[in-house]
């Protein structure tokens, strides 16, 4: 690894973490704004030209609540766990190809920071390890609506992790590769796997909005039963963190649907380039997230259940062997 | 099978439902740019009144303090002299104070007055930061004197 390798992966990284980090901000005003207009408001407007600068202020005034740390909180796990949910939320968008290798400064950078050969098993391990953060609050937070959050967060993750899981395997089976790159460069040398895999697509969105733990299947934070659920007792900017996490799961997840099913950043004509497209790949999937969350009410945990266990889990399985009859047939 | 249908056919119709009002136009008033209107009978803050002739109405009774289910109203009576002449009849207020938020717009002083002297008007923003500022004064209350009044001054 020379010196330029060095400074050619901090860069990307400092891009990386400053791209989603104002995507975070700016998905809290999308998703306002969406939600205000389909309950017949406009959502918030009033500060900067049309609400553009509502993240700036709510991120000020978070940052100038007080940190409250509980009695009888496990304290060292107390601060760890939204620093995990923050780490890890971040670097599962390591293996996300953004775009293909540009020329430039004399040098070909491919726009991905990292490209492993197992980078779609390192984007699902990232999610696991960020319902630790999760558990560990609710775990550590003293409190028993934290508790029961942090329980729910365990036992959906286990619930849909396999779903999730077992909805990938079909693209793995097509395109023989578990790097993000080389599942791009198959969509763009044939079709988008949506075509290829619909029933894949739908269970994969129904399981990574449970895996983010979004409406409809927010029962982690469940506002009217658990109070605020995992994060019921943090205030401030630790709060903060963990909003933080939780979009930026969202637009990892979204960058995913986009990379797997929907030809990453590949395009039908060339009038955006590479990372734009992505871009509003990714932005179609959340604006479905917000109108998922306008328009469903939350599951009850047995319902969750139940449709985790007992129907998207078979399907899943049923997509495999499709799948695997259809490569037979085909060859 | 029938259930499942059933199922799809009521998510299809909140799905509707959404994505249609998302292409409305939102019903929210921007308010500090935009007012509703509000009704003839509103009753917002008090306001003392005058005859054409630029005399106080308020001949100082005190029915209204009396009537006033909250004790907001304050009223201190003196009477009228040749040389100071205020009301029409035999006194008039000297002092008229209403605690603005001890008041609950109920209307019953409007209801009491004989003079038809006090009367609830149409506005309705008037906060402010201490509670010593919200005990208006009958100047504060006083309509402006007809005769004296410039253009566009006054009640409404």
């Amino acid at each position: 690894m020379t010196g330029g390798d060095i400074i050619e992966a901090v860069v990307k990284s400092l891009i990386i973490i400053v791209a989603l980090l104002t995507a975070f901000a700016y998905m809290t005003l999308y998703e306002r704004r969406i939600l205000g207009r389909m309950q017949l408001r406009s959502g918030p407007n009033r500060v900067g030209p049309a609400g553009l600068l509502q993240p700036v202020a709510d991120g000020v005034k978070l940052a100038f609540k007080q940190a409250i740390t509980p009695r009888g909180v496990d304290k060292p796990l107390y601060l760890l766990a939204p620093a995990i949910s923050v780490v890890t939320a971040l670097s599962a968008f390591a293996v996300i190809p953004v775009g293909p290798t540009y020329n430039i400064f004399g040098r070909a950078i491919p726009f991905h920071l990292a490209d492993f050969n197992v980078g779609l098993l390192f984007v699902l391990a990232m999610g696991s390890l960020g319902a630790y953060g999760i558990v560990l609050a609710g775990y550590a937070s003293n409190n028993k609506y934290s508790l029961l959050g942090g329980l729910r967060a365990a036992a959906q993750l286990i619930s849909y992790e396999l779903a999730l899981g077992l909805s990938l395997v079909g693209i793995l089976m097509i395109s023989g590769s578990l790097s993000l790159t080389a599942i791009v460069e198959g969509q763009a040398r044939g079709l988008w796997y949506i075509l290829v895999q619909p029933l894949a697509f739908v269970i994969y969105l129904i399981s990574a909005i449970a895996e983010t733990n979004r409406a409809p299947f927010d029962l982690v934070e469940a506002e009217q039963e658990l109070v605020g659920g995992y994060h019921t007792e943090y205030t401030g900017l630790r709060f903060a963190l963990f909003f933080m996490a939780e979009y930026i799961n969202m637009v990892t997840v979204s960058a995913l649907a986009a990379t797997l099913f929907l030809g990453g950043w590949h395009g039908p004509f060339d009038l955006l380039s590479g990372p734009w497209w992505l871009l509003a790949k990714i932005i179609l999937i959340l604006t479905l997230y917000v109108v998922l969350r306008a328009t469903l009410p939350r599951l009850r945990y047995d319902q969750l259940m139940r449709l985790g266990w007992h129907w998207l889990l078979p399907l899943a399985l049923l997509n495999v062997v499709l799948t695997a009859i259809g490569i037979t047939l085909l060859q | 099978m029938a259930s499942f249908l059933h199922g799809l056919r009521a998510y299809a119709k909140g799905f509707a439902t959404t994505l249609g009002s998302a292409f409305k136009k939102p019903i929210t008033v921007q308010y500090p740019e935009y007012k509703t209107p509000v009704q003839t009978r509103f009753r917002g803050k008090h306001m003392l009144m005058r005859y054409d002739n630029g005399l106080e109405r308020c001949i100082g009774c005190s029915l209204c303090a009396i009537f006033c289910p909250a004790q907001a109203i304050y009223v201190e009576a003196a009477e009228n002299t040749d040389d100071n002449r205020r009301s029409p009849g035999e006194r008039y207020a000297e002092r008229y104070e209403i605690n603005m938020i001890r008041c609950i717009y109920c209307g019953y002083c409007q209801e009491a007055c004989p003079t038809e002297a006090i009367v609830l008007g149409h506005e309705y923003a008037f906060s402010d930061y201490t509670r010593e500022a919200l005990i208006y004064t009958k100047d504060m209350l006083l309509v402006p004197d007809p005769r004296k009044a410039t253009v566009g001054a006054g009640a409404d």
